[in-house]
């Protein structure tokens, strides 16, 4: 080892640093300094470098090479063994000192030839400083025969090397110091590594200390510790700053002060942890909140399951193929489950609904979204409803069965009419012909052909007269049956007779003749022509007086008034009001009712004027009928219903029925009882007991008291005609069947 | 004349309603917080009786709130809370924009919270209102409590949804108060009777939640919120009503037990002591420990008449409640673990039975399948290798239909592998008309006690007999044509004979028979008449009852129909099922 160097290991710093002290001995002797850090990085080392090229240029090496000895160098590093300073500085003074002092001791010797020696044992770092190029890079160099210059100016020569890589080769193989050959590109110069030195690179590589004895967990020494000492660590006195209060520190807190005070700073809040914590909230139950809730409708609880909702149902509740198809089809609003039936064989086979987070989403939805409304929900008794009437069975009597039918039209009978004794019924039909049959038997007494569907039949309600009229077409026809009793007869014919007197006709009116030949034989008597088909015949009370309807939108000739006894005729309105349904007299009082599509109009016929307008609140009157008290009129239409008018209370109708399903056709009082009737398309007749008091606040009383069915529905046509029986509770209806039945 | 003329909708019904931007604006709220508050407040919106009234004369769709509700809740406090959160969270971005750390960590500190303690009182001002509503909580919170921790929610609401409603479960338990199971498609039905108030919640069943998109979750965590405070009060002074320790404490008896035994298995304490609330297989720590709980008695007042009668029939109604309470006391269950545990093991508690399972599944299980004492062993697989002798092997639906039957139903229609019986819905009452399934009828023969076995012989016999039956019907039916045939040939023969004879010019014998009498039945001619008599009423109706009527009436026919039609469709089934067994059996 060299004498010069030597390694200083820091105790505070063990291992890191390393110092090296050279003399120089052609001149003063000066002690350089030289620190390694093993454990940086080669840059670092390289500036290490640079102070030691600085070092070596005072040093004057090149000259003086080294002067070291080993015996010296041995001494050197025991001291430096010995000395430990904490503090680099102080430690690199003493150092320096020492050194000064053994140079001194010793003396200082050049040798030249010493340095092949040198460079030959050398195997430190710290060697390369005898040459005072410089730190720079070597390249520069590459092609001259020097390295650089010394301090005189004097190239300093690289070492002659003429190996070649047969000898590096041959060396290599031969010399067993070439693994620790190490080749310093500075001095161009091949150094061999000592084992010491060897040793030491193999610590560092292993990272460890380069210093065999230095002991890395030696206790350290407390200085500031909690035991108070007599002296202080360091005797420097405090700083002013700290004993004066500090501005930077003073804006800061005053900033906050202030914000505190402002508000915008919050204290910390005290954790509040009664959040989660649930206490006695009902303890002392107040009643005085409840008022509030009076408005409060509570919402409705989801209805319970039903056992389709199962997931093993019993098998009638699973949808068949059609079901789950239609209920694949509807809308999801409108299906009745909101889900499909399923069957599981097994609970372990059940998956998770698909919808069950929707349908708790639809509740909240519901619960704070769907306006509530409190519904009255009827919770009546159906039964309550039917209004309690009286008892048919105390109502009686009225007609209950079908006994007898009259057989023998061929076509549908329109109009059918009893004679006043009650004994006769004649009829007429769509097949030409007027029957007359015996109402007890139900023999058909007579047949007259009269060439011409018959619109309406009616008889003589005269009981001392035996004559009936007959619509067909455009002609009314006055016949006298002979079914009664001779002075009956009789009377009839002085009737028809005593009329001679005939006053030349008006030039629209209808045409009175008489019947001639053939129709003489059938009983025909008079042949009143209309310039119109004729509806309806109606006669009154009395006989004398016959009204017939033509019913016209545009003429106001359709109705005339025909007095028989002096065969006169008369149209008593000049204005066209409507469309004229059908016609009647009043029973007891001069009055004409005239029904036209939507209203009735009653006329005093002495008076020559309107006295009432009834309102039918329907679309189309059919028929009417007057009571045989003449203070209520009861009104068909073809619109199913039925309007009953007290004359006494109100022009609009007291009661409405609609007990049919279909058209009304024909509608009758009976004379006697207190009863009428109602004749529809659908094949029924309704009885209805119709109570009228003499006492005016007394209303009527209605009650139907029985549905009679008999008659086939043809062509969509059902009952046409319905007419009661003059004394007894019966009743004859005439049909679209070409039957006439009688029920009793 | 004189005065100002009347300016319309500024009196009357168009007073009393506001529309809800106009209630919004009025509050100073935006919707989300308007609708929270309307939540939390459970206010809704009315049907005003005349719309056009109240919404101007104009018809366009739209909510109303009653006025005084908005008015109501101007007075809020937690109004004032909205705003102070819409503020803190404004600050909170804005330091979150600066990266001020140290003001967000104290913004956040100070975080505004309320609390509903004082909205729950106020809607419900006594502890029945509550609970009268606490179905749609019970639901809420189990359904939440089986939410993933997948940030739907906050973790801290699904734990204590959790805890809220084990506890509930722990309380149904203690107090003995489970009615009805019904396990549907959608999850298992329970209802519960808690203080004379019938309590029914759903539970769906123990899987993943495949989130959907189109629900607001944001509206569903606000309802949530408000249910699990109301839930807790509830528990707390349920608890406290049977003197039970809240927050539930474990018997410390059973603690002990359970202690040695899982230790091992949960790190913390807190962890594992929720678990072992939920394995609801502990009884519960009472504050006065009495051994076990008196019923009271109802006292007997001296009562005459219908009194008497009623209190008899409502003693019966008690005894009965009594026994079904008690109805698995003494047997011992042991789960597969299979089968849903929680919901077994609530059900088979709540009846007093003992309940164990398999030590991987759960914690608390306090018995081994190995234990000789079990007597119910609850299996769903077709098939078990080892089986004990001592013991029914059964599947799950047994439990229920026990509960809903109130007995303890015969065990063989329910082994393993055994096609179960439909399990039919309990909360179906079927009056008078409606279809009633045939298991119904069923159970209720049992339930009346009569024997089941024998009759389900009857019934095996009967059908054969029936099969039989049929058969020689279908023999006879042929025969019966036969014969007819050969009637109708012989009718023909005479005929024939006569025309002959006719033809010949020989007289006919003419034979007078007897006419019959009709006989009237007298019974049937009146029932008719009171047909009639009310077609005829019903004819003299008013319009708008007759409408009432025929609405009522065409209500009533369709039930029937319907009815008729479950009962064909069961018939049909039936003879389907007939025939394929006798397939089988050729």
């Amino acid at each position: 080892m060299e004498e010069s160097s030597s390694n200083v290991l820091s105790s505070e710093k063990p291992g890191k640093m390393k110092r090296t002290k050279k003399r120089s001995k052609g001149k003063e002797e000066e002690q350089e300094e030289q620190v390694f850090n093993f454990n940086k990085p080669a840059d670092e080392g390289d500036d290490d470098d640079l102070s030691d090229s600085e070092d070596s240029v005072y040093s004057g090496l090149e000259d003086s090479g080294s002067d070291s000895e080993e015996g010296e160098e041995e001494e050197e590093e025991e001291e430096s063994h010995g000395d430990d300073g904490e503090d680099e500085d102080d430690a690199e003074g003493e150092q320096s000192q020492q050194l000064q002092t053994e140079v001194k001791k010793k003396g200082s010797e050049g040798e030249e030839e010493k340095k092949a020696d040198e460079y030959e044992h050398d195997s430190s770092d710290e060697e390369d400083i005898r040459n005072t190029v410089g730190n720079i890079p070597m390249e520069w160099y590459k092609d001259f025969p020097h390295i650089g210059y010394d301090l005189d100016g004097k190239k300093i020569y690289k070492p002659i090397r003429n190996k070649d890589e047969l000898d590096d080769f041959l060396d290599k193989m031969e010399n067993p110091d070439y693994w620790r050959t190490v080749h310093d590109k500075q001095t161009e110069s091949d150094i061999v590594l000592s084992d010491e030195q060897v040793e030491l690179v193999k610590r560092l590589q292993r990272g460890q200390f380069g210093d065999v004895n230095f002991n890395e967990y030696q206790p350290s020494v407390e200085f500031f510790s909690n035991e108070v000492m007599l002296h202080p660590v360091t005797n420097r006195p405090a700083d002013k700053r700290s004993f004066i209060p500090s501005l930077t520190e003073k804006e800061k807190v005053s900033k906050l002060v202030h914000a505190i005070k402002m508000g915008w700073i919050k204290p910390r809040r005290v954790e509040d942890d009664s959040r989660g914590r649930y206490y006695d909230l009902w303890a002392t139950e107040d009643s005085s909140i409840l008022a509030q809730h009076k408005m409060h409708l509570p919402a409705p609880k989801i209805p319970l399951p039903g056992h389709q909702e199962s997931y093993n149902p019993p098998p009638e509740y699973l949808f068949t193929d059609e079901e789950r198809t239609l209920w694949e089809q509807q809308d999801p609003s409108d299906r009745k489950l909101p889900f499909v039936p399923k069957k599981f064989s097994s609970l372990r086979q059940v998956p998770a609904f698909p919808r069950f987070i929707h349908e708790r989403f639809e509740r909240c939805l519901d619960l704070y979204l769907c306006p509530r409304q409190r519904k009255m929900r009827v919770n009546v008794n159906p039964e309550d409803l039917i209004p309690k009437l009286p008892k048919p069975k105390d109502l009686q009597p009225f007609p209950t069965t079908q006994s007898l039918v009259y057989r023998g039209h061929s076509s549908l009978v329109r109009s059918i009419s009893v004679s006043p004794s009650g004994q006769w019924l004649a009829s007429g039909s769509d097949d030409g012909s007027v029957r007359f049959w015996e109402v007890c038997s139900s023999r058909c007494m007579k047949t007259v052909q009269v060439g011409g569907a018959v619109k309406s039949i009616a008889w003589n309600p005269n009981p001392s007269v035996c004559l009936i009229a007959v619509a067909l077409d455009t002609v009314v026809l006055i016949l006298s049956p002979s079914l009664a009793d001779k002075q009956v007869v009789l009377a009839s014919e002085r009737l028809l007779a005593g009329q001679q007197e005939e006053e030349p006709s008006e030039g629209a009116g209808p045409v009175w003749s008489e019947a001639e030949g053939e129709e003489l034989n059938q009983g025909i008597r008079l042949k009143i022509q209309h310039p119109k088909a004729i509806h309806q015949v109606a006669w009154h009370a009395k006989g004398d007086y016959l009204a017939s309807v033509m019913p016209d939108h545009s003429s106001h000739l359709q109705v005339f008034i025909h007095q028989l006894s002096r065969r006169r005729s008369q149209n008593p309105f000049r204005k066209n009001k409507g469309l004229v349904q059908c016609v009647s007299f009043h029973p007891v009082r001069p009055y004409f009712f005239v029904a036209t599509q939507r209203s009735v109009r009653i006329y005093n016929l002495v008076k020559q004027e309107m006295t009432k307008k009834l309102q039918a609140n329907s679309k189309w009157i059919s028929s009417m009928a007057v009571h045989p008290g003449g203070d209520h009129v009861i009104c068909g239409s073809y619109d199913c219903r039925l309007s009953w008018f007290d004359l006494d209370l109100s022009t609009k109708p007291y009661k409405m029925l609609r007990h049919h399903k279909k058209a009304v056709r024909g509608v009758a009082y009976h004379r006697s009882y207190p009863l009428f009737a109602s004749a529809s398309d659908d094949g029924s007749v309704i009885v209805c007991h119709g109570t009228v008091y003499n006492d005016l606040l007394q209303n009527p009383l209605i009650v139907p008291v029985k549905v009679l069915r008999g008659h086939v529905i043809t062509h969509d046509l059902g009952v046409l005609d319905v007419t009661f029986h003059p004394t007894q509770p019966w009743i004859f209806s005439s049909g679209a069947d070409a039957t006439i039945r009688l029920f009793t | 004349m004189g005065g100002l003329q009347k300016k319309k909708f500024e009196r009357g019904a168009a007073t009393n309603y506001i529309t809800r931007n106009r209630a919004r604006k009025k509050l100073m709220l935006s919707l989300p917080d308007f609708r929270r508050l309307c939540i939390l407040k459970g206010i809704y919106p009315h049907e005003p009786k005349h719309k056009k009234k109240v919404n101007k004369g104009s018809t366009a769709p739209r909510t109303f709130y009653l006025m005084k509700d908005i008015r109501f809740l101007l007075h809020e406090p937690i109004v004032g809370k909205f705003r102070e959160y819409k503020i803190f969270v404004r600050k909170l971005k804005k330091a979150y924009g600066k990266t001020e750390w140290s003001t967000v960590e104290r913004l956040r500190e100070n975080k505004p919270t309320y609390k509903l303690d004082h909205i729950i009182k106020e809607r419900y001002p006594s502890f029945i209102d509550a609970l009268r509503d606490i179905d749609d909580a019970l639901c809420m919170c189990f359904l939440f409590s089986t939410f993933a921790r997948t940030g739907k929610c906050h973790v801290q609401t699904i734990q204590l949804c959790r805890r809220l409603s084990v506890e509930w479960m722990n309380y149904v338990i203690a107090s003995r108060s489970l009615r009805k199971v019904f396990i549907s498609i959608k999850g298992i039905y329970y209802q519960a009777e808690v203080m004379g108030q019938l309590i029914t919640w759903l539970v769906p069943y123990q899987f993943s939640h495949d989130h959907p998109t189109d629900v607001d979750y944001r509206v569903m965590a606000t309802f949530t919120e408000f249910y699990t405070t109301l839930l807790g009060f509830v528990n707390f002074r349920l608890y406290h009503s049977l003197n039970l320790l809240y927050p539930p404490k474990l018997d410390a008896k059973t603690q002990s037990e359970l202690k040695e035994e899982d230790e091992e298995d949960y790190a913390m304490d807190s962890e594992s002591y929720i678990e072992k609330l939920s394995a609801l297989s502990a009884s519960l720590a009472r504050v006065v420990s009495s051994a076990d709980e008196e019923d009271a008695e109802l006292d007997q007042f001296p009562v005459e008449g219908e009194d008497m009668e009623k209190m008899e029939a409502r003693e019966k109604e008690q005894k009965q409640q009594e026994a079904q309470r008690k109805m698995f006391q003494g047997l011992k269950f042991f789960l597969n673990r299979e089968v849903p545990r929680e919901s077994l093991a609530f059900v088979i508690r709540c009846f007093g039975g003992e309940v164990s399972w398999d030590k991987s599944i759960c914690i608390g299980s306090t018995y081994d399948v190995t234990d000789e004492t079990i007597t119910h062993h609850i299996v769903d697989r077709p098939n078990i290798d080892k089986q004990y002798i001592n013991r029914y092997y059964i599947q799950p639906q047994w439990v229920y239909d026990c509960v809903n039957a109130k007995i303890l139903l015969p065990v063989e229609d329910y082994f393993i592998g055994v096609t179960l019986p439909p399990h039919l819905s309990p909360f179906v009452e079927e009056k008078e008309g409606d279809y009633v399934p045939p298991e119904k009828l069923k159970i209720m023969a049992l339930q009346r006690g009569e024997k089941p076995a024998n009759e389900q012989e009857e019934d095996n016999d009967e059908e054969e007999e029936e099969d039989e039956d049929d058969e020689e019907e279908e023999e006879e039916d042929d025969n019966a044509d036969e014969e007819e045939d050969d009637e109708e040939e012989a009718e023909e023969k005479n005929l024939k004979e006569m025309e002959d004879k006719r033809s010949q010019g020989k007289s006919l014998q003419v034979k007078v028979t007897p006419g019959k009498v009709k006989v009237e039945n007298p019974a049937r001619l009146e029932q008719e008449e009171k047909a009639e008599e009310k077609r005829l009423a019903i004819m003299m109706m008013k319009k708008k009852e007759k409408y009432l009527y025929d609405k009522i009436m065409f209500g009533k026919k369709r039930k029937v129909r319907e009815a008729n039609k479950l009962a064909a469709k069961r018939k049909a089934h039936d003879d389907a099922e007939k025939a394929k067994k006798k397939k089988a059996r050729k």
